[in-house]
């Protein structure tokens, strides 16, 4: 029977990220994941550790955004020191690209309200369409304008969540894949967990399985009314430097491919694709940035957001000493803000009260 | 190098353009047959190493043989038949894609909205 002190359902963003940071500060921590027929919601990520427009209407939000990126630059150094993975973080600052007018008015407004809650520590500005223009000039004429912020940046998910998990190891994490959890009873001396490779004991238990918590939080006397969203992504071929700032609808990568995103809709538990969604992003696409009118996309996917009833995360700690319970979005842009300050808060059992205002006792009043 | 072994002894001529440069084509080859026929050695630069490539395979799994066809790159000149007044472009290490035409370009609008305020303002 394998044992440990702390296990961590779900090797994923949220879960390597807790991972890491628990095992940096001397946990004996064991990440249980599933294997490649999960819905893997951090293998469909856009990659993008933005700022702009975080908890406008949520100042703890706001806030621990903000210190997430604060946290990435060192975040993305350590992984490095200790992986020799290169995530491809750069923090060059961010555009939110409009093309409706009264979108960026309303969208103005947000982003002012929540420099205001962060005492200004959050900034921006709104730029003028010739602003805009020199910034990005590949630009179309359909678009109206942006707003710009120096916090915001992108990142490579797929190498960000390798590093994750290798660093993980490297400070002595254990992995297990394809070990799906069935059940969590609490006994005296912890927590036993029926797995499909058999039963695991431990003293805590996170659970970070993304659309999964749903059905697992119960287990330990919590609720994660959660749900999925599906994005889809389409994907250019290699192009020589086009764009130099991450976007809300396109980002170019440094391996130079374009991905074209932002689609919400809901299907259920179905990430595919449809071709009524591809075609509507690649027109989009086609309006912001004319000259990809011409090139190839060589890939699409879709993947399922995890969102909360009001898309801010649910952080709780069970009645059940021991047991926590993480589910959010936008996990790539808090993964520093999990890997630093949640894991040692959890390391410490210090629920501390800012994280209160996550829990998901805010959808009964 | 090649000699054509279709039996039709009249085949349909047609006009394509490789480099800027018009050549007759039989009708129904594929763009990566007339390259190969009209002596053309390589259509493309390595992007890595910036070293000569030509048509390898000829049965679409190589890509050793993209070209840009019609403005656009990265086309599979195996896989696509030549067509009348069909442009073929080789393909250099760097790529350049030109910015939008001036009157569909974010700084046009932008020159213009200027100008719109100036005679407001007037």
């Amino acid at each position: 029977m394998m044992q440990c002190d702390i296990v961590i359902i779900g090797g994923g963003m949220v879960g390597a990220a807790l991972g890491f940071g628990l095992a940096k500060v001397g946990q004996q921590t064991l990440i249980l994941d599933q294997g490649d027929q999960a819905l893997r919601a951090a293998r469909g990520n856009f990659g993008l550790v933005w700022v702009q427009g975080k908890g406008a209407d949520f100042p703890s939000y706001a806030h621990w955004t903000l210190e997430s990126s604060q946290l990435w630059p060192q975040f993305a150094n350590e992984l490095e020191q200790l992986t020799g993975i290169d995530v491809q973080y750069q923090q060059q600052g961010g555009l939110e690209i409009f093309l409706d007018e009264a979108e960026l008015d309303e969208y103005d407004q947000e982003l002012a309200h929540q420099s205001q809650l962060t005492n200004h520590a959050f900034t921006y500005e709104k730029l003028s369409t010739k602003a805009l223009a020199q910034k990005e000039p590949y630009l179309g004429k359909d678009v109206i304008g942006a707003t710009y912020s120096p916090h915001d940046g992108h990142v490579n998910p797929l190498l960000l969540l390798r590093a994750m998990q290798a660093g993980f190891q490297a400070l002595g994490g254990t992995y297990r894949s394809q070990q799906s959890v069935r059940t969590i009873k609490a006994n005296a001396d912890g927590f036993v967990l029926d797995t499909e490779k058999g039963p695991v004991l431990a003293k805590k238990v996170i659970l970070a399985a993304g659309l999964d918590n749903a059905r697992l939080a119960p287990m330990v006397g919590l609720e994660q009314a959660i749900y999925p969203q599906r994005g889809q992504i389409l994907v250019t071929e290699k192009l020589p430097p086009m764009l130099n700032h991450p976007t809300n609808y396109l980002r170019q990568t440094q391996d130079g491919t374009i991905q074209i995103g932002a689609s919400s809709e809901q299907s259920g538990l179905d990430d595919g694709n449809t071709v009524e969604v591809m075609a509507k992003l690649a027109h989009r696409a086609k309006q912001l940035m004319p000259a990809l009118a011409d090139q190839n996309i060589v890939r699409a996917w879709g993947a399922l957001r995890v969102l909360s009833p009001d898309g801010y995360p649910i952080y709780d700690q069970a009645p059940i000493k021991g047991a926590y319970a993480l589910s959010c979005h936008s996990a790539v842009t808090l993964a520093a803000a999990h890997a630093y300050t949640l894991a040692s808060l959890i390391g410490k059992d210090d629920w501390s009260t800012n994280l209160n205002t996550f829990s998901a006792a805010r959808f009964k009043s | 190098m090649f000699i054509q072994v279709d039996r039709n002894p009249e085949p349909d001529l047609i006009d394509i353009l490789i480099n800027g440069t018009v050549y007759q084509v039989s009708a129904g080859i594929s763009v990566a047959a007339a390259l190969l026929q009209l002596g053309f050695k390589h259509n493309r630069q390595s992007l890595v190493s910036g070293s000569e490539r030509g048509p390898y395979c000829m049965m679409g799994v190589c890509f050793e043989c993209l070209v840009e066809i019609n403005q656009v790159a990265n086309q599979q000149a195996c896989l696509t038949q030549v067509t009348g007044g069909m442009q073929i472009m080789s393909q250099q290490k760097e790529r350049h894609i030109p910015l939008p035409a001036e009157q569909d370009s974010l700084a046009y609008n932008a020159l213009e909205k200027a100008q719109k305020e100036q005679v407001n303002a007037n």
